[in-house]
Formats: C-alpha cells, structure tokens, sequence
C-alpha cells in the first residue's frame, strides 16, 4: 500500500490540454517534456507537482489524439498513477504500456480535493479516500505482466536481450 | 439449455483473421499481426524507443507505410532534422512504402495507394486510424510505443472490441453532407459515446455517399471516442482499389510485387452490438460544433451569424476533391472577406483541382493555397490563429488550443459551410450561395 498525494480534474479531459500538439514533435528532453504537462488544463501543476502524486479525474480521461506525451509527460513529473471514472481507449493502453497504473474506479473524485492524499493498494485493488474504501477492477493477467514488467519496452527489451 | 451464439461482428471476424485464429469474442485478449502498419513525422521518435527495446531490424519492412505530413514543409530547424533522421531510417531498414513532403496526409495517401485492403487490419501511429474503415478494414490507432513494439516483432496485444451500430437511412439534402452526419452522431452521444467499442454503419443512406465522402464517417468517430469504424465495402470499393492498383503498377517503392488478394468481411446477421444509434438524415440540416468540443453540435442556424477570422479547408477528414469542389462551387465568381487557408489532403487531390479548374476558381476567390499535409490542423504551422481569433474549420478536432493558440475558438463544420463563411467573415449558411 502506498500514499500520495491528488490532483483532482473533471470530465472528458483530452489530450490536447494535456500536452499541447505543437509540442509533439519538438520537444525530446524528459524535462522539456514534464514543463509542459497540462498546459491548457492547470498551469500550476507543472510546477508544484511531486514525484509520487497521483491524478483523479471523472470520465474520459485523455480522450483525443494518440500521442503518447500526454502519458509521458505526467510520468516524468513523478505521476505513477492516474484513477478515473473511465480512460479514452488508447490513451489508457499508453498508460499500460508506459507503466503507468490506469485505476478505472469511479467516486473517489467526490470524496477528495487537489492537495489532500489518497491510499493505493494494488495487491487488494482498493483505494481508501476520505475514510471511504473504492474497489477497482484488476488488469487481466496478459497486461499485468506488461505493466508488472515497467511498460513494454522494458518488457520487450528483456525479450530481445534473451534472444 | 442456451445455444452458443454462432454469429460474429465485423471486429470478431476481422481480429481473428489478424490474429491467425478460428474465432474471436469481444473481451478476448490477443497477439494481432496487422496487414498494414504506418507512422508520420513521429517516425524518428518511434526509431528511438525501437532502439531502447534492443532490436535492430524491423520484423516485416514491407508491410510498413511512413508518410511526412504533419510538419510540411518542415516549418523549423527542429521539424526538419526530424525528417532527416526519418529518410535515413527509411533507407537503412528498406521500408517499403515511403512518402515524400507534399504526397500528402497519411490516411488519404494509404487510401490512395490501395496499401490496404478489404477485411485487412491497420494500425497507425494516429487516432484518425479508424479511417481505413471506408475500405471495409479494420483501422486502430496505437501511441508510439505500441507502434515500435510493432516495428520489432510484427504483432500487438489487442483486446477485441465490443461492437455499436450505427443506422443511417435515407437521402442526404443538398448542402448536407456526411460531416454533418458524423458530428450530429458525436453531438448526441458525446465523445465517450464511442465507448472505445468498434462501430459498424449500417443502412441505405452509406451506398449513396461518394467515395469522398465516405472516409468522414470513419474518421470522425476518433472524436466518438471509438477504437475502430467499419462500413460494409461495396462494388465501388472494389472498383475503385482495382483502379488504383491500376495506376501504382503494382509495386512499392522498392520494386516488389505488392498485390495481395483479399476478401471482403461482413458482420453476421444476428450479430450481438453493445449499443445501437439510428438515424434518418433525410431530415437532417447542416451541423457546426461549437468551440471547444466536437460533441458541443448544434443545427448550422443556432451558429449563423458568429465572427469568424479565419477559415481553414483540409485535413483527414474534409481535404478530397469533392470537398475543395464543393468550396469551389460557393465560392464561384465571388472574393472572400476573411483569409481562407487551404490544404488539399493530397497531391493526387491538388492535382484534379488543377486540372478541373477548381483550384484557378478558389485561387480567384482570395484562398490561399499550402502544400498538401495536414496544416494547421494540430498547430504546428500554416495558419496559427492570433489569441481571441476565431476559426471555422473543415477538421475534426476542436480542443481548446488545438491550432497552437488556447486563447482562439475553432468551429468544425462541412467544405459548404467553411466556404460559405470565408466569404462573409461570419458563420453562414451556404444554402443561398447555392442556388
């Protein structure tokens, strides 16, 4: 189990305010990258956000475009998990593939505010927020080994080493 | 007892064929091999994360599309060793079908080139990849990663979709257009509505849409929030990938013989679908969304009359021939108010508006012409709308600071309308510029 602290956001969060496009094909640097992240959403986070804080968001996170910074630029902020209602389809498998934990669990947006801390605990798959308990649905077995593996190129890059 | 449903979806059907096995159910969990696999100007960061994964070669070059079109003309320095590192990728690992600065957008060029067939399976390194729908395929998106993981080993985990169908009846208006159509579906159910299912169409109203028209219902249900889209592929499908293998000879650009057989897909009768949506666009008016969401829809009417400071005609979803002719067609003998930038999806689609006539007529009409890719559509140059400024767009993407500014407001909308109101500097209804 572990604690972190929450970035609290809403419904239907693309991922153009996430990371804006005219980023994606310039900026290279984990830290160019991180500055970035919410630009258009919150222009605090980048600036305040600690390794190990975690976002909450409503429904449809990251729905929009393809690009993968909008995983990567929370990830090299520190954020190793995002827990919303629901995830736009490919962002959620970036966020599988990057290793970054998607906690599709609804409710907890309610209980909490940006600042306050949430527990995780995956081996049980609950998250405790505001003295409340949420249960969240376990990976299935083939993409737990991705993410239990750090993301897939770490996986992959064990495959290749071995062959 | 319960009898096992023997009846499949399209994504079933087209996954398990991809997949190399006898049947698929939406949940399962499975190691795809795509026909098809492209990237654009996000090539040389793919190259980057294949290296860090440890591979060397890529598995099945000639199953590889790459297509600079994001950034083209390359608008700065950084954009321009961005393809330097692409073309010199492109070279070292024989990637079989490569597209030069100004062939045009990924999604249009593939189509064009018949690099992907019926009940074939694509996946791109872009969220408009439901596209390939309109050829009968089954068309997904990847990030990045998922796309070198695909370079090194030819397949891809993929979870089978459920299925939601899409019923459209009866006979489109003149004026009224599948843009309309698609945004009318996304402003009713939202851009969730999709649900990360695979939609089918279905209906009467698909075998009257012409060629041009019928990528734009795929395509947008990026913005439905859709994995995937299929519509049935009928004879003028057939007919027109014949011709097109026709006029490419056949070959990629390293010489090889590139003509696979195929074999059309369909859904089963009595398949199973997760959600239905129908609609009877008989009666349907042209659509606009507002800013800054593409399910924000209301009728054309509610908008008509809203400063505009710019108009931008192109993309993926609006950039064909029929879409620059039917600017053409409100724009005729008339002089916009307001600059019109325009970007054919295209070469092949620049080149009938040259030879039709069509480009001399926009050209006349005060438009301003760039290089066939994608524009200003993500920001990245071609049209950067000053802050506060608003722009009516024949795109698909309408997020707040989508063009490179967070402050301007983008209106999506049909060629018709776009044009319409390039000529009066506010949102227009084009009915009267078309009689």
């Amino acid at each position: 189990m572990s604690t972190h602290r929450v970035w609290v956001y809403g419904d239907n969060v693309n991922t153009d305010v996430i990371f804006p496009g005219k980023y994606t094909y310039t900026l290279k640097a984990k830290e160019e990258i991180a500055s970035k992240a919410l630009e258009d959403l919150d222009p605090t986070f980048a600036a305040s956000v600690l390794p190990g804080d975690v976002i909450i968001a409503g429904r449809n996170w990251g729905n929009g475009s393809s690009r993968e910074q909008a995983v990567t630029a929370l990830k090299f902020c520190g954020v190793r998990a995002i827990i919303a209602e629901s995830f736009g389809g490919i962002y959620l498998r970036n966020c599988i593939n990057q290793g970054i934990l998607p906690i599709v669990c609804a409710g907890v947006r309610e209980v909490i505010r940006t600042g306050e801390t949430v527990e995780i605990d995956i081996e049980q798959a609950e998250v405790r927020a505001a003295g409340q308990i949420f249960t969240f649905p376990r990976l299935s077995p083939s993409v737990q080994a991705i993410y239990d593996a750090g993301g897939l190129v770490p996986m992959l890059a064990a495959r290749f080493q071995t062959t | 007892m319960t009898t096992q449903p023997t009846a499949y979806t399209f994504a079933e059907k087209a996954l398990a064929r991809a997949a190399g096995v006898s049947s698929l159910r939406a949940g399962d969990i499975v190691d795809v091999t795509p026909d098809l696999i492209f990237s654009h100007d996000n090539s040389a960061a793919i190259r980057r994360t294949f290296l860090e994964i440890g591979a060397s070669r890529i598995a099945r070059p000639d199953r590889i599309a790459i297509t600079l079109d994001h950034a083209v003309p390359a608008p700065t320095t950084e954009h321009a060793q961005n393809h330097a590192e692409i073309r010199a990728w492109v070279q070292e690992q024989g990637i079989a079908h490569f597209f030069e600065v100004g062939r045009g957008i990924c999604h249009q060029v593939i189509s064009e080139e018949a690099l992907i067939l019926p009940g074939e399976t694509i996946f791109g390194s872009d969220s408009h990849t439901p596209h390939f729908g309109w050829l009968g395929a089954f068309g997904a998106g990847v990030g990045r990663t998922e796309m070198a993981a695909l370079w090194a080993t030819g397949t891809l985990w993929w979870r089978v979709p459920e299925t939601m169908r899409i019923t459209l009846d009866g006979a489109l208006r003149p004026g009224v257009t599948a843009k309309d159509i698609a945004l009318r579906i996304i402003g009713d159910r939202g851009v969730e509505g999709g649900d990360y299912r695979a939609v089918e169409f279905a209906g009467n109203t698909l075998s009257s849409l012409s060629l041009d028209e019928r990528p734009v219902l795929p395509n947008m249900m990026a913005e439905f929030g859709a994995m995937s889209a299929y519509m049935p592929p009928d004879q003028t499908v057939f007919d027109y990938l014949d011709m097109r293998r026709e006029q490419r000879g056949g070959h990629d650009t390293n010489g090889r013989h590139e003509w696979r057989p195929y074999s059309a897909i369909y859904p089963d009768a009595d398949a199973i679908y997760a959600d239905e949506y129908q609609l009877d666009v008989s009666r349907l008016e042209p659509q606009i969304a507002l800013p800054h969401s593409p399910a924000n829809v209301v009728p054309l009417s509610q908008a008509v009359g809203q400063p505009v400071q710019q108009a931008f005609l192109g993309t993926c979803t609006n950039g064909r021939y029929e879409d620059l002719e039917a600017a053409a067609r409100v724009l005729k003998g008339r002089h916009v108010r307001i600059r019109f930038v325009i970007n054919p999806a295209s070469s092949q689609v620049m080149l009938k508006a040259a030879q039709t006539g069509v480009l001399a007529t926009l050209i006349e009409a005060g438009a301003a012409i760039n290089t066939p890719g994608c524009g200003p559509c993500m920001g990245n140059h071609m049209g950067i709308p000053a802050p506060d400024e608003q722009t009516i767009s024949s795109g698909n993407r309408n997020f707040k600071g989508r063009m490179g500014t967070a402050s301007a407001g983008i209106y999506l909308a049909s060629p018709y309308v776009v044009a319409a109101s390039a000529l009066t500097g506010c949102i227009t209804d084009p009915a009267e510029f078309l009689v």
